[in-house]
């Protein structure tokens, strides 16, 4: 009886071991890809591309905050390709000789005022985020999306005293979608993704704000990622990525 | 291998302990990544020290609705019969099983300025956006339960026998209620409440759905704790820890009470 119930024990240790071992299909070569989650709809599209172009390989996409992306990879996840939201994050693996190419930037984001659908309260500029009548919420300092926030609040020299200072874009947007505050900056693709629960207002100093998203080939990608990245970087993957709000990045 | 009989088979007690390792080792692993070095700059940095004096506060406050609410709740749910009880009590004790970003979806539709009473509170001048208050109902909402639960349970268990005694000696409900029951459950709801203050103590999700984060307003130890995992995970770590030696003297104190005076 007992050693029938430890075999037992022992059959469903080794079953759920091989489950987690064996992933996908064996024919089928795995490609795994980072990507910061504001790219997350143009990369599936990419993705798609890449597929259709490349007969067996599997696309895994993983999406999350960038700093996130990169604990994992420190931790020795098996990204094979990186896409950051911001260059620090990038900078900051590349210093611990984690990637296997150099950094490129395709693509730039820029902040937009997101205020409620129809701009009831008739925002215009940036400088009107810093009446004391209306409730401003932003991003935090220590997450990109706040850091932007903080430059282009240095080079306009408005000074906004936000209610909230949120850990991600989407507790921003959520905050305005639900009518708790009045505005937020986010990013363009941001607002653009949730057209239809918020309006966007865009402001001048944005485009001197700039985001740049930094793309490399990490120490355990190869020849297949390199490709991916190139796609990225290329004609197909510019226009994609175009067409869901991004910019070029400069020179 | 000669002790005495325990009663189960000695395979259980194998599966006991890796049940056991599972929940111990990301302690350890948490105190294996500690920077000591820094330590003590980070937990008493600024915002480290106002995040831990607002947990502290708006926990402390939320216990005390739990208890001004949730002993009434658990007196009803144990002491009464009505219509629809089973149903009230799967719905009172719902909060506990709900994600809590969704409870903090649910408050930002009740309380929030959009939210079904948002109007009547802006008409009384109340506006609980971004405010403390706001944070104080999350954990309330997320607390509330542990302490109707357990207090529940800990009136069952004492029976009615010493209450109907007195109720026939001539004592009015309010004087049982004061000098019977609530002696009598007296450890019960300490422990019920300590249970509340650590559930309030962690409370995350609603309290960013709802509340929004802003340091010494809103942003409580946990909410510092995934802001600073952004740029200084050894702050986060650091921060960790305080939590969990939080944590674990709320658990002693409410084993300490349970064990001193349990049925």
């Amino acid at each position: 009886m007992m050693r029938r119930a430890r075999q037992a024990a022992g059959a469903v240790v080794v079953l759920s071991l091989s489950a987690c071992g064996s992933g996908g299909q064996a024919r089928e070569t795995t490609l795994n890809v980072y990507a910061a989650s504001s790219l997350q709809v143009p990369f599936e599209e990419i993705a798609e591309e890449f597929e259709a172009a490349h007969s067996g390989v599997d696309v895994q996409l993983n999406f999350a905050g960038s700093s996130d992306l990169a604990a994992q990879i420190r931790a020795g996840a098996p990204a094979e390709v990186f896409a950051s939201a911001n260059k620090a994050t990038m900078e900051q693996i590349a210093a611990e000789q984690l990637l296997a190419s150099e950094p490129r930037p395709f693509a730039t984001n820029v902040l937009t005022i997101a205020v409620a659908e129809g701009n009831p309260l008739g925002i215009e500029s940036l400088a009107s985020l810093a009446e004391p009548t209306v409730s401003v919420v932003l991003c935090a300092p220590q997450v990109p999306c706040g850091s932007a926030a903080g430059d282009v609040q240095e080079l306009t020299g408005v000074s906004l005293t936000p209610v909230s200072e949120e850990s991600s874009v989407t507790d921003v947007l959520g905050k305005v979608s639900s009518g708790q505050a009045d505005a937020g900056l986010v990013y363009v693709t941001d607002a653009a993704a949730a057209a239809g629960s918020v309006d966007s207002v865009p402001f001048d100093a944005a485009a001197q704000a700039a985001n740049v998203y930094p793309i490399a080939v990490t120490g355990t990608g190869g020849d297949l990622a390199a490709d991916f990245v190139d796609l990225v970087t290329g004609v197909q993957g510019q226009r994609v990525l175009a067409a869901h709000g991004f910019g070029k990045p400069g020179r | 291998m000669s002790g005495s009989y325990s009663g189960i088979p000695r395979w259980v007690l194998a599966v006991a302990a890796a049940g056991a390792l599972f929940l111990l080792v990301p302690l350890a692993a948490i105190v294996l990544r500690v920077d000591w070095t820094r330590f003590g700059a980070l937990v008493s940095s600024e915002p480290s020290r106002a995040a831990l004096l607002l947990s502290l506060q708006t926990s402390g406050t939320s216990t005390a609705l739990c208890v001004l609410f949730g002993v009434p709740m658990a007196f009803a749910l144990a002491r009464t019969r009505f219509r629809g009880q089973r149903v009230v009590r799967a719905l009172v004790l719902l909060p506990l099983v709900l994600p809590p970003v969704v409870g903090g979806i649910a408050l930002l539709y009740t309380f929030g300025r959009q939210g079904l009473l948002g109007e009547s509170l802006r008409i009384l001048g109340v506006d609980i956006a971004f405010s403390t208050a706001a944070v104080v109902l999350a954990q309330t909402f997320v607390a509330l339960p542990f302490l109707v639960l357990s207090l529940e349970g800990a009136l069952r268990t004492a029976g009615t026998r010493y209450e109907a005694v007195a109720a026939t000696l001539g004592a009015r409900p309010t004087t049982v209620l004061r000098r019977v029951s609530l002696p009598l459950v007296g450890p019960g709801i300490v422990s019920g409440a300590v249970l509340s203050f650590a559930r309030a103590l962690g409370e995350f999700g609603a309290t960013l759905t709802f509340a929004g984060s802003l340091q010494g307003v809103t942003r409580t130890l946990p909410l510092e704790i995934y802001l600073q995992r952004e740029t200084d995970p050894d702050a986060a770590v650091a921060l960790s820890l305080v939590l969990v030696a939080v944590a674990v003297l709320v658990v002693a104190l409410a084993h300490r009470i349970h064990e001193g005076t349990g049925p």
